[in-house]
């Protein structure tokens, strides 16, 4: 065990301060993930009215989000915000900002897709019925979208989760941030500990993306 | 359409921001307007918009932000009971003290510390900051306190003490991207370079006896050479003489020149030898203080 270097991890408090940073990452990407699901749901039934120029907006949302990287967004978000207009937004709230501007856009995509996957003659039998279009959505469309979009965007979150490790590049110092610091404080005396560690942090990540993973294969089964 | 979009934009920045609960004070309305207004205003405007704090300012404020490698051992690290410290920590202890103020350390990467002072963010980047040009046009750079040169270093069986020396044949290692590949390429074109990606492959090749010496940053190849038997830095000091400095935020003069005067008075106390023998010691032993302390600014 010595020679993966693991032993360094229990050296003082850095397995604390390892699970301090993961919880950073959680946080960052739980409230980002929560808001991105709800502001998404609005965006992708946006995304399926048919007016051009809504559409038009919404497609540059989109495009922006899935050609700027990440790390970009982050930048503009925490050092241009306060260059061009002289706010000062935390690291955290830039973070989470950023990270839910793209994720709400990804989501509302897979919104859209899944809408659009559920037949015509859905909308039209709750028509049919007397349902007005807010109801159609309510009680026809939504829990049958909903159900096709849960291995969507399980994929999605867990992508979230992992992209969280960007956010050292604002300052935030995060699980992997934590785990570059443990490895760089241990070089002499231990320059195999980042094999060990880096370990702990995929078991880390694991730990977290795995009941997430449960819960959907436990929801696909019981709203099929 | 634009204005949809925005408001949009905006509704999402909120929402965001208060699910952190602390709405962060938006660096006041005064100096956002004062972004919009030109003329001779300008310089006094941008120095508040752009947020950097004078020397009282912070005094007043009780705490310095100051931006350090959280990763970067020995000179900006975070040890195992989560403290920072090191080469560059141990000078930020002491602007702290002497300013009597806290000090927030901010972890910095090597990537956005210039961002970090024009917006502000951090009053002082103390984070192993080579002084260029370049970044002269970006931030200010007060006294240096540490210098960082080329090295070579070979075998104990030839060593290499001169660029000179090297055969028609012979190969020198370095690794792509660095300054040491860039030097001798413009200054010594007839030396054959063997080229790597990493630090651990250019190791392995060095070790292997594929070439006759290794060309690094002076600080490696002297850390090399004590952690490993059997070589030897026979040219510790090769090329330009850069130095390692604090920055301030572009235009921060009274920081400035309180950074420099300190820089100054510490040299009377050789306070970066006492530095240099907390915390590089034990990586570049005692040959090599003189070569990389710089004390007092010179």
């Amino acid at each position: 065990m010595a020679s993966l270097g693991i032993d360094v991890l229990f050296k003082g408090t850095n397995f604390l301060r390892l699970l301090q940073g993961l919880w950073v990452s959680i946080e960052i990407s739980l409230i980002s993930v929560v808001l991105s699901i709800l502001l998404g749901l609005i965006v992708g039934v946006l995304m399926t009215i048919n007016n051009k120029i809504l559409h038009a907006i919404l497609k540059v949302y989109l495009e922006t989000v899935r050609i700027m990287p990440q790390m970009v967004l982050l930048f503009i978000v925490y050092f241009g915000t306060t260059r061009v207009f002289g706010w000062d937004m935390s690291a955290e709230a830039s973070a989470i900002f950023v990270f839910t501007f793209w994720g709400t856009a990804e989501m509302g995509d897979l919104v859209r897709g899944s809408i659009k996957s559920i037949p015509v003659i859905q909308f039209e039998s709750a028509l049919a019925l007397g349902m007005d279009k807010i109801q159609t959505y309510f009680y026809i469309i939504l829990p049958q979208t909903v159900r096709r979009l849960i291995p969507l965007s399980i994929n999605l979150i867990t992508r979230m989760i992992k992209t969280t490790s960007l956010v050292m590049m604002i300052g935030i110092v995060e699980v992997l941030k934590v785990a570059q610091q443990i490895i760089e404080a241990n070089r002499k005396v231990s320059p195999n500990a980042a094999f060990g560690v880096f370990l702990v942090v995929f078991l880390l990540y694991f730990i977290v993306c795995w009941p997430i993973s449960r819960l959907a294969t436990y929801l696909e089964k019981r709203w099929a | 359409m634009k204005k949809n979009f925005l408001s949009k934009v905006t509704g999402l920045a909120l929402v965001g921001t208060l699910a952190v609960s602390g709405l962060t004070a938006c660096g006041s309305s005064a100096s956002s307007s004062d972004v919009a207004s030109t003329g001779e205003d300008a310089v006094e405007a941008s120095s508040e918009a752009a947020g950097f704090r004078t020397l009282d300012e912070i005094k007043e404020s009780g705490t310095i932000n100051i931006g350090v490698f959280s990763d970067k051992s020995p000179f900006g690290f975070v040890d195992e009971n989560g403290e920072y410290a090191g080469y560059d920590v141990y000078f930020a202890e002491r602007i702290g003290q002497d300013l009597g103020v806290e000090i927030n350390y901010v972890s910095t990467e090597a990537a956005n510390r210039i961002e970090y002072l024009q917006t502000g963010k951090v009053d002082i980047i103390l984070a192993n900051f080579t002084v260029t040009e370049e970044r002269a046009q970006e931030v200010d750079f007060a006294l240096p306190y540490m210098n960082v040169a080329l090295g070579v270093v070979s075998p104990d069986s030839a060593v290499v003490e001169s660029l000179d020396d090297i055969g028609a044949d012979d190969q020198i290692i370095v690794i792509s991207g660095t300054t040491a590949e860039t030097y001798l390429t413009k200054n010594y074109p007839d030396i054959k370079l063997q080229k790597y990606d990493a630090y651990a492959e250019a190791k392995t090749a060095f070790e292997n006896g594929n070439g006759v010496a290794w060309a690094n940053d002076n600080t490696e190849v002297i850390a090399f050479s004590l952690e490993n038997e059997g070589y030897t830095v026979g040219i510790p000091s090769l090329g330009d003489q850069d130095t390692i400095a604090p920055a301030v935020t572009k235009g921060n003069e009274t920081l400035l020149n309180w950074l420099n005067e300190e820089i100054e008075t510490l040299g009377a106390e050789n306070f970066f030898h006492a530095v240099y023998e907390a915390t590089l010691l034990d990586t570049y032993g005692a040959d090599y203080e003189d070569t990389l302390v710089l004390e007092g600014g010179k």
